[in-house]
Parts: structure tokens; sequence; C-alpha cells
């Protein structure tokens, strides 16, 4: 069984912020949406201070309250864990944006440019504008991983197959996989450091694993 | 990152939550007074009405609303379209009580107000990314709310004609018991959220002028609705005038606080994470 997963080592993020811009201009998201976000947390008081950057966005949960809430059926699961949302079923109430406790989630209700009232030639080439009045989030670059696979490549392995932010990290802090194979470089990330995923007690099952110190957690 | 207030819903889905809860609690006490021989028909039709008005206005807030039949699709797990199914049912229902004046086809419409009422109670419950609304003590707040409004209003609705043909003191004592059930709904509420990781803000959000305005106006209303409750047999005119002012404040108090809860009380859950990582050589420690 295959559950794609995505890996962020905290310990390598440094906050550029270039995976922000790649999902932004390979999903052509509008202004003000963002589908993967690096957070700049702050923690302690002078001078025990911290700073940490965290990647965050969809944790294609195994148990996604987003999709329990949809009225509308446009929020499914896939065999391999990726929640996605059917932009021509999805009648934009808002209620899977409520439900998120991510915060993972957007709704624009119209079509929206970065620059004027034009596109630019990435946002006319892969924004889909049927978008606009429907909750849209972080896919993991499905299309890419679909495309991908029925050429015989590996998500996460192969750049062709493998989510957009992961291709663009430049200090190799987001990994990407299938958790069931074991000999996988993720499943072995896992295995070889400590890990803790978000809001874990809220029972998600969040597909989105922050590694943090070496060893066994 | 800090939670931050939610900006998708606003006044018009909390329209939806008011005319909701007012219309279910109009509509259960429509019924008992059918059942009881006591005017109904103008409860039941506002009642009605006020169901509908909020589902409009919900209609007119989402994003696809020429879709919005796709509501339907999805009653195994979501109360979304459960409420949609209940609504669907209820408001035929009432319309028979109303036309043909059947009190089996109003106490009917009454129980299924009350299934439409809890729906949009376990709505609320089910958003897990909004701290104020996922505790389970929201969901008697909402049906105690729905039900102190209805009996409010039904003061109201009723005024002309309670007095004349049915002992007014049964519907104030109804008022009264809502009220206080509502009372003691938002204590256990507010208690919860005070118990809850990351509801700060929307604790914060209560403590406002604005919410204690609605508070005083709560407890205003309870306070005429008793006062009415004690003249009834040497003042009928003061009685219905208490009636009415506290019947009203018992319906206001509900929709502000309510409105408060759906676009000011309603923050996100803050991203957290339970461990600082190492850098370097340092060792790791827990924050």
């Amino acid at each position: 069984m295959t559950r794609y997963v995505m890996v962020a080592d905290l310990r390598r993020c440094v906050g550029c912020q270039t995976c922000t811009a790649a999902c932004k201009e390979g999903n052509g998201t509008p202004p003000g949406v963002q589908w993967r976000r690096v957070l700049d947390l702050e923690s302690g008081t002078y001078p025990q201070v911290n700073r940490v950057f965290v990647p965050v966005g969809c944790q294609h949960c195994a148990d996604p309250p987003c999709l329990e809430v949809c009225p509308s059926t446009a929020t499914r699961q896939r065999p391999d864990g990726i929640v996605t949302i059917d932009y021509d079923l999805c009648i934009g109430c808002s209620y899977c944006i409520m439900a998120c406790p991510y915060d993972a989630r957007s709704l624009v209700d119209h079509t929206d440019y970065a620059f004027g009232d034009a596109p630019t030639a990435a946002e006319a080439a892969r924004a889909e504008h049927k978008t606009a009045g429907v909750a849209t989030k972080c896919t993991f670059c499905v299309g890419r991983i679909d495309a991908g696979t029925a050429r015989g490549l590996v998500p996460g392995q192969d750049p062709d197959a493998t989510p957009l932010c992961v291709n663009s990290c430049i200090s190799g802090a987001l990994s990407f996989g299938d958790i069931d194979d074991p000999t996988g470089p993720v499943a072995r990330l896992l295995a070889e450091n400590k890990s803790f995923r978000m809001h874990e007690s809220e029972g998600t099952g969040p597909g989105f694993y922050y590694i943090w110190d070496k060893g066994t957690l | 990152m800090a939670s931050r207030r939610q900006r998708y819903w606003d006044l018009r889905a909390a329209g939806n939550f008011i005319g909701g809860g007012t219309g279910a609690g109009l509509i259960v006490v429509a019924a008992l007074a059918a059942s009881m021989g006591a005017p109904f028909r103008l409860a039941l039709l506002l009642g009605l009405g006020c169901v509908l008005a909020g589902l409009s206005l919900v209609w007119l807030e989402i994003g696809k609303p020429w879709r919005a039949l796709n509501v339907f699709f999805h009653p195994h797990t979501s109360w979304m379209t459960r409420e949609a199914i209940v609504a669907g049912v209820l408001v035929p229902t009432g319309l028979i009580g109303l036309v043909a004046g059947s009190v089996a086809a109003v106490v009917v419409a009454a129980a299924l107000a009350c299934g439409f009422l809890y729906c949009q109670a376990r709505m609320l419950r089910a958003a897990r990314g909004i701290p104020a609304w996922r505790q389970a003590e929201i969901v008697p707040f909402i049906l105690a709310t729905g039900l102190a409004e209805g009996s409010g209003l039904y003061l109201i609705a009723g005024a002309q004609t309670l007095i004349a043909q049915t002992p007014i003191g049964r519907w104030l004592a109804l008022a009264l018991v809502a009220g206080l059930l509502r009372e003691a709904a938002w204590w256990a509420y507010r208690a919860g959220l005070a118990r809850t990781p990351g509801a700060a803000p929307s604790l914060a959000a209560f403590d406002t002028p604005p919410a204690r305005l609605v508070r005083g106006a709560q407890l205003a209303g309870l306070a005429l609705i008793g006062l009415a409750l004690t003249c009834t047999a040497v003042a009928p005119g003061l009685t219905q005038v208490l009636a009415c002012t506290g019947g009203a404040l018992a319906a206001l108090a509900g929709w502000g606080m309510k409105a408060r809860l759906i676009t000011r009380a309603a923050f996100t859950r803050a991203a957290a994470i339970p461990v600082i990582p190492t850098r370097g050589r340092r060792a790791s420690h827990a924050r």
C-alpha cells in the first residue's frame, strides 16, 4: 500500500521561502493564497531565544476533518493518502476551512492576479480559473505525481514525479515519498531521526512529519 | 504562527445560525401552543420564515450558489448535509401544519426543528479548526439559545391574543426556563472554553464592551420575564409590556451572541511544535 507523506527536517530549514515561491509559480495561486508556507516561530525570552522555521500546508491527514464535514463530497482521499478537492463539485461553503486544524485551506471568490488586471505568463499558463469561489489547498502536486508514476518514475526520488516545493528546497529540508516503502528515503529518514507531527493529539494522522533531532524519539 | 480570526464566515453565515435557532425555537413553541389549544399559526409562520431566511443568507455566502444542491451529497458524515436534508423536510411539514391547521403536522415539524437545530450545533462542533466552536459545550449552548430566542419571540408574536385566550403565565414560565437553561449552558460553555488550549483570543472576544452589552441584554430579558411572571394576576397590562420587552431582549441577546460567536470569537488554531530542533552539535531540549 502506498502512503505518500512529506518530511521537513527542521534542523535544515533556513526559512528562505523558496518552496513557497516555487509552489506559487507552479500552481499559479492567486495573491494572498499560499499552499506552502514557512512559519517563522520564535520562543523564549532574551537571551534564551529560539527561532524555528516550520514549513506548513495541507497535512494530507489519514483521517481528514475537511473530508468529514464537506457537504458536497468535493473533498476526497485517494488510496495513496493524498487529499484532493474536486473543483467542479465544491460549492465554496468554506466549511472545510473551518474544520482544518492546520489552517491549510483558502478560498478566493474572484480571479485576481499578482500584477494588475492581466495574468503573468505563469498565471495564464497554470492558473485554473475555475478555482475562484471554491476551496483550494496543497495537492502534493498530484498532477506531477500521477504523470511521473505513469512514466515509471518514483515520487520523491525522480524530480519529475516530485512536488515542486521539495524540488526547490535549497537546503534539502523537504523530502517526499512513500512511507510504506521501508527502503525509501522517507521511511529511512523517519527511522533514523526523531520526528513529530503537528497537533497529533487531534487524531487526524497527518501525513507531514517534522524531524527535529537524531535518534529515535 | 499565531491564531487568527477566521474571515470566511461573516454575518451571512451567522444569520443562518440566528435564523435557524430562532426559527426552530419558534416552531417548537408553536407545537406546544398548538397542542394546548393556544394561538400557534403566527409563531409557526415566523419560525418557518426565520429558518428559510437563515438558509437564504448562507446561500448568498457560498462561492458557487448555483451548485447549492450539491450540499445534499454527503449525509454520511457532514452535518451541513444533514441540516439541509432536515430543512428540506421541515419546511413542507410546517407548511402543511400551517395551512391545514393540523396539530400532528405541527408536532412533527417541531421534532424536525429540534433535529435541524441539533444539526446546526453539531456543525459548529465539527469545525475542528476553530477552538471556540469545537468544544462539546457548544451543542447545549446552541440548543438552549434557540429555545430561549423562540420562546422569547413567542411572547411578542402572541402578545395580542395570549392574554385573552390562554394564561400567559405558562408561556412566561417557558421563556424563563429557556432563558435559565441558556444561562447555564453559557457558563458551561465559557468554562469549557477557559480549559481549552488556544482559546484565549475567543475568551477575550467575549469580554469586549459589545459582548458585555449582549450579556447585559440577556440578563435584563431574563429579569423582565421573571418580573412579568410575578405580576400576571395583578397587572395584566404591565405584564404584557414586560413580557414583550423581555422576550425581545431574550431574542436580541441570542442573535448578538451568535453573531459574536461566528464572526468575532472564531479564531483558528495556532501552529505549535512540541520541541525545538537541534542546530549544529547542540543538544536538543524540550520547549
